[in-house]
């Protein structure tokens, strides 16, 4: 028995969420007295894969085959299905962003496993399986109980956080078996957003709504991001505008996310946008009308003109910046 | 090119939520909509279609529920679909869903399935991927760029920070997300009409089980109130973020 996670690389490097998940798994496979498993995918060097064995895995197993280079769905699926039963995994965990979402519910009918997605804390009970999980963008808590005898989970990122537990490296490889039925999709191009912190990823979000008035007022939004090292989003009526492009928009058909802070500039809070950002640790709202919602969900909240709070706010940064 | 596209039945995205002793969702009083990422989903099948009338030969929505869902079906007629299916059942999972789609398709010759990428009410992000591996067929997620040139699909999908474009076999399984299109069709007095007049085929569904149990469900505790401070005062603001908050 073991807790096997599929940890994602990008261009050879692990990013914070496949720590993240390391450290969730770690946790889970305590409750169950057993240990941890980390897939990878891909070329990654030695002394990456070794970072994975700090936050806690016990086991890394490495696939490098010239098939598996971009994510094909029906392949990536049948390989972690094959890792699955030679490691004889109970629970198996994918962080749930693009590639999670897209493999764990072929493995879960592929191993008859039951599956629960966007899950933010470890099993309450794990006989029966029993844990928590958003629903109705996140406007309520549901328990699940998962009652296959493989589970398979994806964790919400940045919900859980980091965790070290160093083990010893032990590294294995192994050689799947591919076929031609499973190599229906092609890769054809690549492109890559370079320079920009993503918004799932990032520890601090600063976003802006329609009380900015016009892209043109963003400059502020920028200048506050980069001195927090933050990243930026929108709500959606301004992506619909195309004042931002749609892969900033956050809320209930944007990017769910779950920063540390997230700072809502001229965001009235409607309950869709509340839906993609309730899971943030400190929400800071900024708003002139005192009654908008998004002070509902704020803990921290200022009622002005946003770009006037701004740059009061840029200076603050920086005068805290410059004593630390 | 025939084209199914998957529609759930969800409460409308502004509901307030209940609950029946904290075991079932409370659906009284509750307005029913097509599941936006479903509807994004149909909305760019008609788009395709519309523009070339040539490359699609129809255009099927299917739901998984019982009969209160059919309005929501008749919506998506209203929006531009062909015909529409209701498998009559009571889901208790999305595995449940995922099975009883792909006893239907199986019968029939698909060439594009679409799914939304997850629905407002269960936030699964599961139906889509579950269908495809039940079918073997292939899968595409997190599609935002869907369009159909001389008989070949082209495909983008978002990956953490950018964007593939992909080429697959047919039929496939897309599961679509935002970007797909602008905004969602809103039917036109002449397609509530005509919607009135399309195919509703209801079918029985087959038998299944499923791999989860939702046995209890809560609200979350209200937060604490604001802290409120005076927009003269910003620095006060900064100070309580990295000394209380401690999160700059």
């Amino acid at each position: 028995m073991s807790v096997l996670i599929y940890t994602e690389n990008w261009d050879g490097k692990f990013k914070k969420l496949s720590f993240e998940l390391v450290s969730y798994a770690k946790e889970v496979a305590k409750k169950l007295n057993t240990t941890v498993t980390a897939l990878s995918i891909g070329n990654v060097e030695e002394t990456e894969l070794k970072k994975l064995s700090i936050y806690g895995a016990n086991k890394i197993i490495t696939v490098t085959n010239a098939n598996l280079s971009g994510l094909n769905n029906q392949a990536y699926t049948s390989v972690i299905a094959e890792i699955t039963v030679k490691e004889n995994a109970s629970v198996i965990a994918f962080a749930h962003n693009n590639t999670g979402k897209a493999i764990a519910p072929r493995l879960s009918v592929k191993l008859k496993a039951g599956l629960v997605t966007a899950v933010v804390a470890t099993p309450i009970t794990t006989e029966p399986f029993v844990i928590a999980k958003k629903v109705f963008t996140s406007k309520a808590y549901a328990k699940v109980s998962i009652k296959s005898s493989i589970k398979i989970l994806t964790l919400l990122q940045n919900a859980y956080g980091l965790n070290e537990s160093p083990e010893a490296f032990n590294l294995e490889t192994f050689e799947p078996i591919l076929n031609e039925s499973m190599l229906k999709t092609t890769v054809l191009d690549v492109n890559k957003i370079s320079g920009k912190i993503l918004l799932t990823d990032a520890d601090i979000v600063v976003s802006g709504g329609r009380g900015m008035k016009g892209p043109e007022n963003w400059g502020p939004i920028e200048e506050l991001a980069s001195l927090l090292g933050a990243g930026t989003a929108c709500s959606r009526p301004v992506s619909d505008e195309g004042w931002r492009s749609h892969d900033e928009h956050t809320g209930q058909t944007g990017k769910i996310i779950a920063p540390t802070l997230y700072i809502a500039c001229g965001i009235s809070g409607a309950i869709q946008h509340l839906g993609g950002v309730s899971s943030s640790k400190c929400i800071v709202a900024i708003n002139k009308d005192p009654d908008a919602p998004i002070f509902e969900a704020a803990d921290y909240g200022i009622v002005g003109d946003v770009l006037k709070v701004l740059p009061d706010m840029i200076t603050a940064v920086k005068e805290l910046k410059a004593l630390s | 090119m025939k084209i199914l596209v998957c529609i759930n039945n969800v409460p409308d995205t502004t509901t307030k939520i209940k609950f029946v002793n904290n075991t079932a969702f409370d659906s009284n009083g509750v307005q029913w909509i097509i599941n936006p990422w479903d509807e994004l989903a149909l909305t760019r099948a008609i788009e395709i279609k519309e523009a070339q009338p040539s490359e699609i030969e129809n255009i099927t929505v299917i739901n998984v529920g019982l009969a209160e869902a059919e309005a929501t079906i008749r919506k998506a007629l209203a929006i531009g679909a062909d015909n529409g299916i209701r498998i009559n059942y009571d889901a208790k999972d999305s595995f449940a869903v995922a099975y009883q789609l792909a006893e239907y398709i199986k019968k029939e010759n698909y060439d594009i399935i679409l799914c939304g990428i997850e629905s407002s009410d269960y936030n699964g992000a599961n139906v889509g991927g579950m269908l495809s591996e039940i079918l073997e067929f292939p899968s595409v997620s997190s599609i935002s760029h869907l369009d159909i040139k001389e008989g070949k699909l082209i495909l983008k999908r978002e990956i953490d920070g950018g964007q593939e474009t992909l080429s697959t076999q047919l039929p496939f399984v897309g599961i679509v997300q935002k970007g797909i299109t602008k905004e969602p069709k809103i039917p036109s007095m002449r397609g509530i009409m005509t919607a009135r007049t399309k195919q509703l085929l209801v079918i029985e569904a087959a038998s299944c089980e499923s791999l989860t149990d939702f046995i209890e469900f809560e609200l979350p505790k209200p937060k604490a109130a604001c802290k409120k401070i005076d927009p003269e005062n910003v620095r006060e603001l900064v100070q309580l973020l990295h000394n209380e908050a401690k999160v700059i």
